[in-house]
């Protein structure tokens, strides 16, 4: 029997025979060869989750020897060249290979589970965008452990990463690293919008998705636009040094500050991007501790929009000491101001939510509600620094590395942690240990505030950004020690989260679908979720659907009964703005073309970076290989006739 | 020298002066808020019910709650009017720092290059032109228009007691200006990451009396004085073949100009862009050993027996 | 009995399993890629303006470039989107053999683009790094030429796949796509012509 072009979903109710169709459609392989070929997004998210935590511990270790070096005056652990590639490869790793690929982590796991569908739009370009993360964090390593490591800082100025004055390999690896890592990001872009757009559980209408799916969806569709912008200056760069361009050096017309329009263009909405998300599992998970919805919802998507569109025309405020015209720095400071009014928003909704709420204090409300004061020190010193003649005296300061650490610290890292917490025992199935939390919390809370609070004033002091020491009489040896002093004890309070998330992987206390009795749709599966996430497609009434008897709510979502599709991998379409189901999607099985097509895609990088070109050639002609192999049409999937042949459905 | 020489919570010049009181304001705001905010949090944080885990959360019901909307009329409005009143005082000392009040009295062509200051003092009359190199001096309470030119990458030329920061980049001339209110020396120093030796790359502007400032220059104009003893002609001699392929001294054969110029070296309190302090053991130090004091500068180690080295620095030290 | 409130449960009818025409998320997708792919030109642009609008007198090398080859060069690549556009209808109206002529024909168009392209950068009096204004114009050409061969491969697996057989006017969206694409790559080059060989003739940068 063919299958046919049009069906009516069948509606049911959740059964044992169900369930077994389902897993038998939807899991992946154990073993090596699923390892390569997943495209469930629960394993590439948490995949993505563990190797930017490893990111993170990495730059971590690079910032801790830096204190080590600062700690005192004239000191000579670290020779120049080394100190230099140590910052400059600890804002790589921090800015690009953690603080975007975890939140892409978290979402990637959340996304289906909070939008009610079975995986996301694109399953197999989710996992072709982990892997070449993962090369791109491998490629851009491997040339550090070279001691050729990036070495201009992360935003990397020129003339000085031009070949007259960095002959080596540092600023290549850096370059055809970059370009790599934003193809993963770029893909990522393109999942999450059309994830957002067309694959949420019927019902749920734009203003009923969770805020953090704002968050990653606003996030990800400046990324989709503004990524091109430093993948184009890095290959500029590299093309200066390598084939004689003249993009940036002034002797033959070239422009140095194009390098900086491009970077910062793209690099400030980054900023956002890498917080954003954040933002919104505070304010979604925030609410459950609260034991109400989260005050002003409407507000909240909209201020989150809003930081995203003022967030492209500030790019500006980074380049204040350049000689610009002043009326052209006029507009951008006054951007700059005023992109405040919507951080302001995500602030008074979050204390609101305290206030008007009923909390109740866990290890995951101290990290959601801490955050909330480390993001107003951070939002303020970035106000001071919005201020064109203040930021001639505090750019290139310590006070501008006090305010990008608590932003990035505060707005990024501390709900990263509260996130874990919160999440965890839905991604394990166990809870993690409350009382070894509170011990993380507050080292970690403690230590961070001890290193980074007191950097202010070593700004104010004149501290410059980025060397590697210091003369005795400037007034900042006792703040520098202080700091260090504080560097790490923070680094005692993430090692003893680490030790929380193994101890509690083996010994947690066992979870059940809803510890929290929280809100969101990922609470009614269990947990760890079945592959296929949900045995019937949910349809949704309202914000928090498992509130609704409580709130008493006038329509109620279906959770137990709904479409079953269970007639191959599917799960449901649905239109951008109301979400309503218009069509059955079919999924693709598990592929190992994103892996080979990743692997090739590295392939033509490295031949590149060593201008082996006939490796280049190898790896060109691979990829295409293997995506015309991704993209050959299926019948399965729809792509082409004759239909399959529809296998004989169970009762 | 203060216990803070490259803060910029004093100022010592005009242009500086303009931007200090908006840092205090928005300083005072950003200090204000966060407690209030601290506070805030605090408070709604004691009100909670219950501490622990999971098992608690079942304890305390879901409610509704108040919308809340005060939160954000008042909160908005009070940001609002804050942001408002930095922005129109943002922009009112935008306009006043842009340009010196007065015309300004003379112009300076700073060069920023790889770890060092060059600093040209122009004049209408060809003969009055000078070079010199990481120590500026200005006359008091006039204003002197600086032209920053970038030699090879970017740095940022930076006073804090009398200006804020801007850069020198390559192909193009930036304009900053200085105007010292009292007499000082006043450090500097290069803020924008330039390499190895970005971290030793300062300068000091000596701030004096008119008076005082025409004796200097004056003084830097003449060349430097011939050799008066055996030791400090072939010290002259050594400078001249070996110095002088980087080095420049008036009235010698040694006239190469990517490196700074020495003609009258022993006059400047500091050496190798304030890394060092001036005298003659530690340049004698410098000239042997600058790749362990700056490592990664430009200056070679010089290898010299120790009578070429007593008489280098017999020489170097006329160089007043 | 009290009023119960209302469950909301979606029971769609007859609705599309798959993508039908035009209607799914790959054309979505594909869209994305089109998104991104354009800002880059943005930026190429950028770069382009922002060079020489701080840059020296006579910056452009060309002040009167030669349209001899690059005018029906671009008439041709346009063309060829009208012809892509005939054979993407010839799926629609289940006409192969339109579809086969239609692929093919705006495949060897874009091989002819290529080609003149590759006679006009050799024909040009300067090389990738004579000046700013050079390496712009090898590389944003060059990138658009990136993405003609690109654009080459997808009408080739367009061709073959029409060939075999798959398609049909409900099932085509890989057709709609891979046409789509070519339209994108087209449009680019209108605005990197107009900014290379008509804006020096309009005065910007000479």
């Amino acid at each position: 029997m063919k299958a046919a072009a049009y069906r009516t979903p069948r509606i049911g109710i959740d059964s044992v025979q169900h369930q077994a169709r389902m897993t038998e459609l939807w899991e992946t392989e154990p073993g090596l060869k699923g390892f390569l070929s997943t495209v469930d997004h629960k394993h590439i998210g948490t995949r993505y989750i563990v190797t930017a935590f490893v990111f993170l511990v990495f730059g971590g270790l690079e910032a801790l020897l830096m204190r080590l070096q600062l700690a005192g005056p004239n000191k000579e652990l670290l020779s120049p060249e080394q100190y230099n590639q140590l910052f400059s490869t600890h804002g790589m790793t921090m800015i690009f290979l953690y603080a975007l690929p975890i939140l892409s982590g978290f979402s990637n796991y959340l996304w289906p589970l909070l939008l009610g569908s079975r995986d996301m739009a694109f399953p197999r370009l989710n996992a072709f965008s982990y892997w070449i993360y993962l090369a791109a964090g491998i490629f851009l390593y491997v040339g550090f452990l070279m001691g050729n490591g990036p070495n201009d800082g992360w935003f990397n100025y020129v003339p000085f990463a031009e070949r007259d004055f960095n002959p080596g390999l540092n600023q290549d690896f850096y370059s055809l690293g970059m370009v790599l890592f934003g193809i993963s990001t770029t893909v990522g872009a393109a999942n999450f919008l059309v994830t957002a757009m067309r694959t949420r559980a019927p019902g749920m209408s734009l203003d009923r998705m969770p805020i953090l799916i704002w968050g990653t969806l606003t996030a990800n569709v400046a990324n989709l636009l503004v990524v091109p912008a430093v993948s184009l200056a890095f290959f500029l760069l590299w093309m200066d040094r390598q084939f004689g361009t003249h993009f940036f050096q002034p002797a033959n017309a070239g422009q140095p500050l194009l390098w900086q329009h491009l970077f910062w263009i793209f690099a400030h909405p980054w900023v956002y991007a890498i917080v954003l998300p954040a933002m919104g599992m505070v304010s979604d998970g925030l609410p459950v501790f609260c034991r109400r919805p989260v005050v002003g919802y409407t507000l909240l998507v909209l201020s989150t929009v809003a930081t995203m569109i003022l967030g492209f025309g500030v790019w500006v405020h980074h380049m204040f000491a350049t000689g610009l015209p002043t009326m052209g720095m006029a507009f951008f400071s006054g951007a700059s101001l005023v992109i405040v009014m919507p951080s302001a928003v995500a602030i008074f909704a979050w204390l609101a939510t305290i206030w008007l709420g009923r909390p109740v204090v866990t290890t995951a409300f101290l990290y959601f509600a801490s955050m909330i004061l480390l993001f107003v020190i951070g939002g303020v010193s970035g106000f001071m620094t919005a201020s064109v003649p203040v930021d001639w005296q505090l750019t290139d300061t310590y006070f501008v590395v006090a305010h990008i650490h608590y932003v990035l610290i505060g707005i990024n890292v501390f709900p990263v942690l509260g996130a874990v917490y919160f999440w965890f025992p839905k991604m394990t199935g166990r809870l993690m240990d409350e009382r070894l939390g509170r011990w993380n919390f507050w080292l970690t809370f403690i230590g961070f505030n001890l290193a980074f609070l007191p950097m202010h004033l070593t700004g104010l002091w004149g501290m410059p950004r980025r060397i590697y020491t210091y003369p005795d009489g400037m007034g900042w040896d006792t703040l520098n020690m202080i700091t260090t002093v504080g560097s790490f004890l923070l680094a005692v309070g993430i090692l003893l989260f680490v030790v929380n998330v193994v101890k509690s992987l083996k010994s947690g206390v066992l979870a059940g679908a809803n510890p929290w009795d929280a809100h969101t749709l990922e609470w009614s599966v269990p947990s760890p979720p079945p592959p296929y996430n949900f045995a019937v497609i949910p349809t949704i009434a309202s914000r928090h659907p498992l509130w609704e008897d409580r709130l008493g709510e006038p329509a109620r979502s279906s959770i137990n009964r709904g479409m079953l599709l269970d007639e191959g991998k599917e799960t449901i379409a649905t239109t951008p703005l109301d979400a309503e189901p218009d069509m059955v999607l079919e999924m693709p099985e598990d592929s190992y073309a994103p892996f080979l097509s990743a692997v090739a895609t590295t392939l033509i990088f490295v031949g590149v970076l060593v201008k082996l070109w006939i490796l280049a050639a190898v790896g060109a002609v691979a990829t295409i290989g293997a995506l015309v192999a991704w993209l050959w049409p299926r019948r399965e999937l729809r792509e082409r006739e004759p239909p399959p042949v529809q296998e004989a459905v169970h009762g | 020298m203060s216990p803070t020489p490259l803060g910029y919570l004093e100022a010592a010049g005009e242009r500086a002066q303009i931007i200090l009181p908006l840092t205090w304001l928005t300083l005072t705001i950003s200090i204000l808020v966060c407690l209030v905010i601290a506070i805030l949090l605090w408070m709604g944080v004691r009100r909670a019910r219950l501490a622990g885990g999971a098992e608690q959360m079942r304890q305390v019901e879901i409610i509704h709650g108040a919308p809340g909307t005060q939160w954000f009329t008042v909160g908005l409005t009070i940001t609002a009017v804050l942001l408002f009143i930095t922005l129109v005082w943002t922009m009112v000392a935008l306009a006043k720092g842009a340009a010196p009040a007065a015309p300004t009295a003379m112009t300076l062509d700073v060069t920023g290059m790889q770890w060092w200051w060059e600093i040209r003092y122009d004049s209408s009359e060809p003969d009055k032109t000078f070079i010199t190199a990481n120590e500026i001096h200005i006359p008091v309470g006039m204003p002197v228009l600086v032209r920053l030119h970038g030699g090879d990458v970017i740095h940022s030329f930076w006073v804090p007691r009398l200006s804020g920061k801007t850069d020198t980049i390559p192909g193009q001339t930036n304009i900053t200006w200085l105007q010292a209110s009292q007499p000082g020396r006043y450090r500097g120093q290069c803020t924008e990451y330039c390499g190895a030796q970005h971290a030793h790359m300062g300068f000091e502007v000596v701030a004096e009396s008119p008076a005082d400032f025409e004796r200097w220059r004056e003084h830097q104009l003449q060349p430097a004085p011939p050799p008066a003893t055996p030791e400090q002609q072939r010290g002259m001699q050594l400078v001249q073949y070996r110095c002088g392929l980087c080095h420049e001294v008036r009235g010698t054969l040694a006239a190469a100009v990517s490196a700074p110029d020495l003609t009258h070296v022993m006059s400047r309190r500091t050496i190798a862009a304030g890394t060092l302090t001036n005298g003659a053991g530690v340049l004698g130090a410098w000239i042997e050993g600058a790749q362990q004091l700056k490592p990664g500068t430009l200056m070679p180690n010089q290898d010299l027996t120790a009578q070429q080295l007593s008489d280098t620095l017999a020489y170097l030290e006329t160089l007043q | 009995m009290a009023d119960s409130p209302a469950i909301a449960l979606a029971e769609p009818k007859d609705i599309p399993v798959g993508p039908i025409g035009r209607h799914g998320i790959g054309y979505w997708g594909v869209g994305t890629l089109v998104a991104t792919e354009a800002a880059l030109f943005a930026y190429l642009l950028f770069s382009y303006y922002y060079t020489g609008a701080s840059a020296p007198h006579g910056w452009v090398l060309e002040p009167h470039p030669t349209l001899k080859l690059a005018l029906p060069d671009t008439i041709l690549l346009v063309a060829s989107s009208g012809v892509a556009w005939i054979g993407e209808r010839g799926i629609l109206d289940q006409r192969p053999g339109q579809a086969l002529w239609g692929f093919g024909g705006a495949f060897v168009m874009g091989v002819v683009f290529a080609i003149v392209q590759g006679y006009e950068w050799h024909s040009k009096p300067f090389s990738l790094g004579t000046s700013s204004f050079a390496s712009l114009y090898y590389v944003t050409t060059g990138f658009h030429m990136a993405h003609v061969i690109v654009g080459l491969g997808i009408l080739a697996a367009l061709f073959l796949w029409t060939a075999l057989d798959y398609f049909s006017p409900r099932r085509r969206l890989t057709i709609s796509a891979g046409v789509l694409y070519w339209h994108f790559v087209d449009v680019v080059w209108l605005f990197v012509f107009s900014t290379y060989y008509i804006s020096p003739y309009l005065g910007f940068g000479t």
